[in-house]
């Protein structure tokens, strides 16, 4: 089993050069805010393990607002942003990006304030990928090879498969051994590839056990520290919630346009928001406290095609930017975005809460949990207003989703199986 | 903008904690202004059965708007008798802009409004418009072909053609009358031949439910009216957003007062998005596309005819065992869930009445005790993920207002016939909020090939066939079965065309009158 990687490239934009990198990046596009695969910068398509890549220029326009707080407003750098989901690990992949497109990356990256022209593309970025607070997969294993090699075998079988009633029992087995015959020749000829999955590596075992072990320990260590102090943090709570101002005002029509343009030209969208974290010592240790979980449960819980009941994120991640002042919140999902809203509200409104509302101007929150998120069209505004446009994104499996990956993961399971019931036969050929 | 000025208007409420605009409903407030509220949201005209409406574009502001300040529109009020006509009005942005209603009156609204069914490109794909459904291929509706004001004439029997007459000739100093969406009486069917209308949400007109955000664990079709009708509380106990004035904009106080806001005027109150899509169905191309799968057999094409929609042509859903001739207009008929057929092998979960409606409720189904709710609401129960794909149904209801037209066919006389007959439906729907309702419907539920765990498959009646982004056919309907591997329907045609369409404010009557003064 191969895990994923993910990296987040980040850099301050030299004064004056993002009108010519907003231009250079528009180069890379085929359609607006998706990348060509093939472009000539840095052609994402060529990077086998690459899952999603996008290019995104982080100038909030937020960062006022916490002026509310009687904070003057920060002097807070533009950055540029090379974020990627891959297949191994991160630095292997931002080795293969430096091996195979240093002058492209090179080109954009002088954009930023400290690429200079004798910079290694490769230690540049390595020294500049930040360390993500909490990342989730949807389904850590399953790599870019897999999803293609698979959607082309459901494709082959789902117009083969013999969809009349069946008759006899033993019909579905013997239905089911046919496709097993018929692929068996098929990748014998090499008309399909489906190539075993790679062992696990150890390191990467040994750093999650010890993870859980570790986590496990701390947890039962601070929990009685926790529960003492309990009524004393729920107070704390409860009185910035009281007093925590709301800013959500409706995000200009230009502003949306923009981020619609991009949207809907793949049955997956991006989704790039970037805001500023409340003040104060409490908020700073809610906020890392809560991504800390996120990155526990992401890690040792929610690793088989669901995080609480969504099942239709790809990748995303929270990385803290400027000492922690700021976050940025990243995400590949399936469907348009009002329904990924709508969705998030019905289903996952408490998880949105605990993961955001440290985010200066959330929608009122009542005890963490409730409320916040479920003031539907604050917080519709709230996260559009903080959303930014993603210049270039690239997704390595057009037209496919988390749904079709994860049933053609079945069709394949199902075919390497030594022997199967009547009935899981029937289910199997179900799936086609 | 400064931070501080975007905090004075946050939403389109001033609003703080505890504050007016926060969304608590005032207590006490449970009335509702059925003589301000136009008779369409709370009737469906069914006794009036002559219908055409009427689509203007404003040639004199001046004459526009003395028309729409004395047009007799009909409310909501139950009369006795029933009068024999009804009149209804209703305006889009350019009509808005055109009337010269002042910008910051129009701001209010809705980004959706304000944009237009055919003002987006990202708002096409997400509809499906494309291909030959594309807006530059319409009748009306895009460009300059956009309708200012919609004039909705219903008729008893006999009464429409004189109602028709002295609207437009009163219309004619003020606007060009540039299209007229005729109707023709079906006699409950829709042009395939289904019973039309069979699915409706009962509207809380009441207001019995209480304007709180609490989890529904099962299903219900008793809908809040803030659901429908602007000014009230929603599903979320929450106002949607609407325009709300400072009272001194409105100093003749001819708006209602805003229940969440009482100091500003409610322009929104007692209104209602009013979507209309004329949508043309090859009923010839439908029926013989079935007969070509069904081998010409009458009872297998009927058979599949009920598999795409989810009920047979008598309106009996087909997902439940009902007594046998319970036909529409029985209430049983729209009483039922898909709880007991989660697989699909009854009512194939792409069947088109699915996807309108998936029937669920907040939560998948499973026990009533704490841990089995606490499991299913952290998604740690497979079973219930598998049934979770598509959920909540209630924030994504429509109230139906639509009406046939065009020449009514049997499927048998569709079958002989050698060119297409002209009919459809003009799709009308009213809801609160375009976004979450007749869009999330439209987008996520109908057009989307992934609907709830599908692959490679639209809507099978609506369904614009396009290939997906990878290249990959997404023309089957896929039927599955209990005993056999799933049964497969490829190749479908596209059955639906959009001809035209529009977003219009159907205003409360007040707010009507507010819109003509200018």
């Amino acid at each position: 089993m191969t895990p994923q990687g993910q990296f987040t490239v980040l850099a301050p934009i030299a004064a004056d050069r993002e009108p010519a990198l907003r231009s250079l990046l528009l180069t890379m596009t085929s359609a607006p805010g998706v990348a060509d695969p093939r472009n000539g910068l840095v052609p994402f398509g060529a990077f086998p393990q690459l899952h999603f890549a996008r290019f995104v220029i982080l100038d909030d326009p937020t960062v006022g607002d916490i002026e509310v707080y009687g904070v003057p407003r920060p002097k807070l750098p533009v950055y540029l942003a090379l974020i990627g989901d891959c297949d191994g690990a991160a630095a292997a992949c931002l080795a293969d990006l430096a091996r195979q497109a240093a002058p492209g990356l090179a080109r954009i990256f002088s954009h930023c304030a400290d690429f200079t022209a004798g910079s290694d593309v490769l230690t540049w970025m390595r020294a500049h990928d930040l360390p993500i607070a909490a990342s989730y997969v949807n389904w850590v294993g399953r790599t870019v090879r897999q999803i293609q090699q698979e959607s082309a075998l459901q494709q082959v079988l789902s117009a083969r498969v013999d969809r009349t009633l069946l008759e006899l029992p033993g019909d579905a087995q013997q239905r089911w051994r046919e496709m097993v015959g018929f692929v068996r020749t098929e990748v014998e000829a090499r008309r399909l590839t489906l190539t075993p999955p790679e062992p696990t590596p150890l390191n990467w075992l040994l750093a999650k056990w010890t993870n859980l072990g570790w986590s496990l320990c701390i947890a039962l260590l601070a929990s009685p520290v926790l529960l003492v102090l309990s009524p004393l943090l729920i107070w704390k709570l409860r009185s910035l919630e009281k007093s925590d101002p709301e800013i959500c005002p409706r995000p200009a029509a230009a502003v949306l346009t923009e981020l619609q343009r991009q949207e809907d030209q793949d049955v997956t969208n991006q989704y790039t928001a970037f805001g500023s974290a409340k003040p104060g010592a409490f908020r700073r240790w809610l906020i890392t406290v809560v991504l800390a979980v996120i990155q526990f449960t992401a890690r040792h819980i929610f690793t088989r095609g669901y995080l609480a009941r969504v099942q239709t994120i790809h990748f995303a991640r929270w990385v803290f930017v400027d000492d922690k002042r700021r976050v940025l919140f990243t995400s590949n999902y399936d469907g348009g975005h009002q329904a990924y809203m709508d969705d998030f509200i019905n289903k996952v409104a408490w998880g949105l809460n605990v993961a955001f509302s440290s985010g200066v101007g959330w929608p009122h929150t009542d005890y963490l949990l409730r409320r916040g998120a479920r003031r539907e069209s604050f917080f519709k505004y709230f996260q559009r207003r903080h959303q930014l446009p993603t210049q270039v994104w690239y997704k390595a499996y057009p037209g496919l989703t988390l749904s079709d990956m994860q049933r053609n993961a079945r069709i394949r399971r199902g075919l390497e199986q030594h022997d199967l019931s009547d009935a899981q036969a029937l289910a199997w050929l179900k799936l086609l | 903008m400064t931070a501080h000025t975007d905090i004075a208007t946050p939403g389109a409420t001033a609003s703080g904690p505890g504050k007016p605009g926060s969304g608590a409903p005032a207590v006490g407030s449970a009335r509702v202004d059925l003589d301000d509220i136009q008779g369409l949201l709370r009737f469906g005209f069914k006794h009036h059965t002559e219908a055409v409406t009427l689509l203007f574009r404003v040639k004199d502001a001046g004459a526009a708007r003395r028309w729409l300040g004395q047009v007799q529109v009909t409310s909501s009020v139950t009369l006795d008798p029933v009068p024999p006509t009804a009149v209804q009005v209703a305006l889009t942005r350019a009509g808005m802009a055109a009337l010269g209603v002042t910008a910051d009156a129009v701001a209010g609204f809705s980004e959706e409004f304000l944009e237009g069914m055919a003002g987006d490109a990202n708002r096409i794909r997400r509809l499906g418009d494309v291909g030959a459904s594309a807006p530059e291929m319409w009748d009306w509706g895009s460009g300059d072909r956009e309708p200012h004001v919609a004039v909705l004439l219903y008729a008893m029997p006999g009464h429409l053609a004189d109602l028709q007459r002295s609207t437009e000739a009163d219309c004619a100093a003020g606007f060009d009358l540039t299209y007229r969406l005729t109707t023709t009486n079906m006699h409950g069917r829709e042009p395939f031949g289904f019973a039309d209308g069979v699915s409706q949400p009962e509207v809380d007109w009441d207001r019995l439910l209480p304007p709180e955000d609490t989890r529904q664990l099962s299903y219900r079709n008793l809908s809040c009216l803030g659901e429908f009708v602007l000014g009230y509380p929603n599903e979320y106990g929450l106002y949607t957003p609407r325009p709300l004035l400072p009272a001194t904009r409105d100093r003749k106080v001819s708006l209602p007062r805003a229940e969440d806001s009482p100091d500003s005027a409610d322009l929104g109150r007692n209104g209602s998005y009013l979507v209309i899509r004329q949508l043309r169905q090859d009923v010839r191309g439908f029926w013989q596309a079935l007969d070509a799968r069904a081998g010409g057999v009458d009872v297998e094409r009927e058979w599949l005819a009920s598999q795409l929609i989810g009920r047979t042509r008598e309106g009996a859903p087909i997902a439940v065992d009902l007594p046998i001739g319970t036909t529409a207009p029985a209430p049983e008929v729209n009483d039922f869930t898909f709880d007991a057929d989660p697989a699909g092998h009854r009512c194939p979960i792409g069947a088109h009445i699915r996807r309108t409606n998936p029937r669920n409720a907040d939560l998948p189904p499973g026990n009533e005790n704490v841990v089995s709710e606490l499991i299913r609401t952290l998604g740690l129960s497979a079973k219930s993920r598998a049934r979770d794909l598509a959920a909540s149904t209630r924030f994504h209801r429509l109230l139906r207002r639509g009406r046939e037209y065009g020449t009514q066919v049997t499927p048998e006389q569709a079958l002989q016939l050698k060119a297409p007959v002209d009919s459809g439906l003009h799709f009308m729907v009213l809801n609160a909020n375009i976004q979450r309702q007749f869009e999330f419907v439209q987008s996520a539920w109908l057009m989307s090939t992934h609907f709830n765990g599908l692959h490679a498959e639209s809507d099978p009646l609506l369904g614009n066939r396009h290939t997906d982004p990878g290249g990959r056919r997404c023309d089957y309907f896929s039927m599955p079965k209990s005993d056999g591997p799933t049964r497969r329907l490829e190749k479908l045609p596209q059955f639906v065309t959009v001809a035209g369409g529009a977003y219009f404010f159907l205003p409360g009557i007040r707010a009507l009158r507010w819109l003509a003064e200018g």
